[in-house]
């Protein structure tokens, strides 16, 4: 063998080498599966009981909009937040979405969202007037709509009538006090082992939507800083942990309790705070002695009837999307009443227009009655795109008030110092000229 | 105390561990065959009273297992062949090829193993990111494409080999590449096996990494998709335990067939060179 | 004939790879954990800045960041001298004369370390669950009261330090093994003509013969146990009451999930230096013992 086939040799091996390495990684690169030659593919993300009711009504839709095909993907409702994020940072979001509302600010800030304005204003469909207006303001930032509501959530109170009758009420608390002369009295009546309410200490919805009824906001300056220190938000501080502290609720969290609705059918509570997707779960699994003996009612206020949350999902394009048009077809496809009444009827979930209600069977349903009253009555979370890691302190710090590690005051100074921090970026920006 | 009191406590302490290191083993694959909800009672059973395939059939119909199994072994055997190719080689250098700077370079490569990988993985991201390698199967891979660890077990082992059997090839005129191949890889087969199964069950095993730059459940591997449904499906414990099975099994199966190169390259690699 | 290029072929592939998918992201990491790299950098980088030192600084004002270094180091001081000792027995009973069906035991024993991490910490998850899990059925007809076990702050972590011990222990297991078959037998011999009792031979013969291994597998395994993530991520997602938040577990979610990369790689990097401290010290120690 000469000096130069021995070379070419060693050469040939590298390239080899080499070769394989580079195909693995681009073999690697290709995404999801490419367009069919014909069509296009629509991938939409919706989050998990959604996502497998969307599959349902999905056929019909690619009948008459031949040549585009939808690829549901299913985000559990627990990591969606990250997933959605994580795919806004690795350049690997989907067409549209399924989006808590109260994530808009946080993507559309991050220009991860196209601006929709144009095409609701050309729809024939979407009708910004008939939506609820708590809701369809969740969907706007800095004068800019970035989603259509898609279904409606708020939380409000389901209960036992039978333990409230036999505690002496004939109706729901209206007011604070009223709940907790109620709470007080049917814990009386349970003894030790049964409680008055279910407050799942690892959730943030109670507190917030708590927080929502009082007058002063939870963040003050423009969103500059943390607002928890608010005689109204030590209020609603105070009145969640005796809640704990008087043992009116179990101080657990929900991963303890894995079957809400037995525990309910069996006493454990006559109170649960809950949204409308129970709705269905309770009607399906309550026992048969008890299927009349369950209600709704909109959640008392400090004074009187109260706001809650402004809660649910919108569908929202994303600005990287090559599929607009189609993507826009989708959403408007999802927003027809009788699609949503078709989507309420497979989970539950309440649509966001009023003549979706109209003519259905929400209308005369008794359970559904209390959302429709609550819903006029709703209020969105700051518009910050901080809010969801502070709703996640608001979590934290609510765990250490339930379980008494820290006392009201100590627990409103504790989540105004972590809000702060988390705004200082955002301090920042607005003191630069940089909208946030 | 006498032999046989000895021999008695000694054979049934290693009994009793036996059982508790094998225990959660078969009570996982027991359970994977329970009914759906036949767990959660009390008292708890051991064995299913109706044995059924229902979890399985779930978990690959419902959840998808089958794309995450491939995916799996798509991607370690991916990792296995390329890393393989490379630490060989850079293990065989650093053994049996002179040339300056070749304790200097070893003994760089060994100092950065005091630095824990996690350090790398933000940046690690961004790039990526700008590479268009994030959801990528590649992007999983490539940190896991070297590992000094093993170019370490080659070293050790191929240091070896024979020199004059190295010099008798170069005077008959064979190339350095042929004399790799031709000579050298088979009389390291023992090592490639060993390093083989290693890096097949670190890459199988791999978590934190792969749960990072795998943003879409296409390109899931086992472990992620297992700890994603684990999060959704508490309360399903007979069709977790199907998915434990399925995670687990190809993986211990590989071990109880090639144990003896397992602890063998386990030992090479404890000694200290 | 031979050129000098050629043994750095054969390095190349692993020096690139390294070069590009490790040095480089080291140097980056560190630069990084220099800027509030954030969400919003992410979006658009001239929103980032150049910080210096205000991230370490930051975390060492972060109260959840002392919280799982405390986490973190409970883990490590029990973890390690636990798993060890778990080896160590594991192997002496393995070596011991009179044990049969070794090769069965062996792999008995070794069985766990090739498993998924995750796949048998949800194992655990269910056989310590408070009310329906074998362990406190177990338990209960010993007449102990349930405990709960993931969801209590108390018992949380000894139960992810339990599972990481079952989990490793067949390792180093194997590694003492070697270690102890490597001890001639004569010197057990001769203690034995001295009429030495067991616990005398362990302690003169077999303990000190063992100090490289034990050194080595110690350092090992608490660079391991420094990196404990998968564990708390699957079996508690760091709760209850954030108390299985160790250090990793908090630059992920720093870093993946809120995307303070920043912020993250400063943790990172104070995990580095931890880790660096603890082995030196570890080496120092066994080197003044004369063990290393």
């Amino acid at each position: 063998m000469t000096v130069a086939t021995r070379h070419s040799f060693v050469r040939r091996t590298i390239t080899v080498c080499i070769a394989v390495i580079g195909v693995a990684l681009l073999g690697g690169c290709q995404r999801a599966a490419p367009a069919a030659e014909q069509g296009i593919t629509l991938h939409f993300w919706a989050m998990g009981r959604e996502a497998d009711a969307v599959r349902q009504v999905m056929p019909a839709f690619e009948a008459s909009h031949p040549g585009v095909h939808v690829d549901v993907q299913t985000l559990p409702w627990a990591g969606a937040h990250q997933k959605l994020l994580t795919a806004f940072a690795g350049d690997t979001t989907p067409d549209l979405c399924q989006l808590g509302n109260t994530w808009i600010p946080e993507l559309a800030t991050l220009g991860a969202l196209a601006p929709l304005d144009r095409q609701v204003a050309d729809s024939r469909v979407v009708r910004p007037g008939d939506y609820f207006p708590g809701i369809w303001d969740t969907n706007r930032l800095h004068g800019t709509l970035y989603g259509v509501p898609w279904y409606v959530d708020t939380r409000l109170l389901f209960y036992r009538k039978d333990l409230l009758a036999r505690a002496g009420f004939a109706h729901p608390p209206r007011t604070w006090a009223e709940w907790a002369t109620q709470l007080a009295a049917i814990k009386r009546q349970a003894g030790p082992d049964r409680y008055a309410i279910l407050l799942p200490t690892n959730e943030f919805e109670q507190l917030e939507s708590l927080g929502l009824q009082q007058s002063e906001p939870m963040l003050r300056d423009n969103g500059r800083y943390g607002n928890f220190r608010s005689p109204g938000f030590k209020r609603v501080l105070a009145f969640y942990a005796q809640m704990y502290r008087k043992h009116w609720s179990p101080v657990v969290a929900n991963t303890e309790i894995p079957n809400v609705w037995a525990e309910f059918a069996r006493g454990y509570y006559a109170f649960y705070f809950s949204g409308p997707w129970n709705i269905a779960e309770f009607k399906q699994r309550m026992p048969k002695a008890l299927r009349d003996k369950w209600a709704t009612a909109p959640l008392p206020g400090p004074h009187g009837p109260g706001t809650s949350l402004a809660g649910g999902s919108s569908l929202v394009i994303f600005r990287a999307s090559a599929h607009k048009r189609a993507a826009w077809q989708l959403i408007e496809y999802l927003s027809r009443p009788a699609v949503q009444r078709r989507f309420y009827q497979l989970v539950g979930d309440m649509p966001p227009r009023r003549s979706s209600w109209d003519n259905s069977a929400l209308a005369d349903d008794p359970y559904a009655k209390a959302f429709r009253v609550q819903l006029e009555h709703v209020r969105p979370v700051p518009k910050v795109p901080e809010w969801e890691q502070i709703a996640t302190e608001l979590r934290l710090v609510g765990e250490q008030l339930a379980h008494g590690q820290l006392n009201v005051d100590q627990a409103a100074d504790e989540l105004d110092r972590r809000a702060d921090q988390i705004l200082s970026k955002r301090r920042w920006m607005l003191d630069h000229g940089r909208t946030p | 105390m006498n032999p046989r009191a000895a021999r008695a406590v000694i054979n049934g302490l290693l009994v009793g561990v036996a059982v508790i290191a094998l225990f959660p083993l078969a009570w996982m694959l027991s359970v994977s065959f329970m009914q759906p909800g036949a767990a959660s009672s009390l008292p708890p059973p051991l064995l299913p009273a109706h044995p059924t395939l229902a979890n399985y059939a779930r978990l690959f119909g419902y959840a998808g297992m089958g794309r995450y199994l491939l995916n799996s072994l798509g991607i370690a055997t991916g990792i296995t062949l390329l890393s393989l190719a490379i630490n060989l080689m850079a293990g065989y250098a650093f053994a049996k090829l002179r040339f300056a700077g070749r304790e200097a370079t070893f003994r760089t490569l060994l100092g950065a193993l005091v630095i824990p990988a996690q350090v790398t993985m933000m940046p690690l991201f961004l790039m990526l990111k700008w590479m268009g390698l994030v959801n990528t199967y590649a992007g999983v891979a490539v940190p896991m494409l070297v590992s000094v660890f093993g170019i370490f077990l080659v070293r050790q082992y191929a240091r070896g080999l024979p020199d004059e059997l190295l010099e008798a090839a170069r005077i008959d005129g064979a190339s350095e590449a042929r004399i790799f191949v031709q000579i050298v890889l088979p009389l390291l087969r023992p090592i490639v096996v060993t390093l083989a199964i290693f890096t097949f069950l670190a890459s199988w095993n791999d978590f934190m990494w792969p749960l990072i730059i795998l943003t879409g459940q296409e390109h899931y591997t086992l472990p992620i998709a297992l700890a994603a449904l684990s999060r959704e499906h508490v309360q399903d414990s007979e069709l977790m335990m199907a998915g434990s099975v399925v995670t687990t099994m190809p993986v211990l199966v590989l071990f109880l067939v090639m144990q003896r190169y397992y602890i063998q390259g386990l030992l090479v690699g404890s000694v200290k060179g | 004939m031979r050129r000098r290029w050629v043994p750095w072929v054969f390095l190349t592939p692993a020096l690139i790879v390294l070069g590009v998918f490790f040095a480089l992201p080291v140097i980056g990491g560190f630069i990084l954990s220099l800027t509030d790299f954030d969400v919003y950098a992410l979006a658009d980088l001239h929103n980032l800045r150049f910080v210096g030192l205000e991230n370490y600084l930051a975390l060492l004002r972060r109260p959840l960041f002392w919280r799982a270094l405390a986490h973190t180091m409970y883990f490590v001081v029990v973890g390690v001298p636990l798993s060890i000792m778990a080896s160590l027995g594991a192997a002496l009973l393995l070596n011991s004369k009179l044990a049969r069906f070794k090769g069965f035991f062996r792999t008995a024993l070794f069985a766990p370390v090739v498993t998924t991490v995750v796949a048998v910490a949800v194992i655990w998850r269910y056989l310590f669950n408070t009310r329906y899990g074998l362990v406190n059925y177990a338990l209960h007809s010993l007449g102990v009261q349930p405990v709960d076990w993931l969801g209590d702050p108390h018992w949380a972590m000894p139960t992810i330090i339990a599972f990481a011990v079952w989990k490793n222990f067949g390792y180093n297991m194997v590694i003492f093994l070697a270690g102890l078959q490597a001890i001639p037998t004569d010197l057990y011999e001769a203690s034995r003509i001295d009429g030495a009792s067991p616990w005398q031979r362990f302690r003169h013969i077999t303990w000190p013969m063992l100090g490289p291994t034990l050194v080595m597998v110690g350092v090992l395994t608490m660079s391991g146990y420094f990196q404990l993530f998968a564990e708390p991520y699957v079996m508690t997602e760091g709760g209850p009451l954030q108390s299985t938040v160790s250090v990793l577990y908090l630059m992920y979610e720093d870093g993946f999930k809120w995307w303070n990369l920043g912020l993250a790689s400063a943790v990172a990097f104070m995990l580095f230096v931890l880790m660096f401290a603890a082995t030196a010290l570890l080496m120092r120690a066994a080197r003044k013992r004369g063990l290393a």
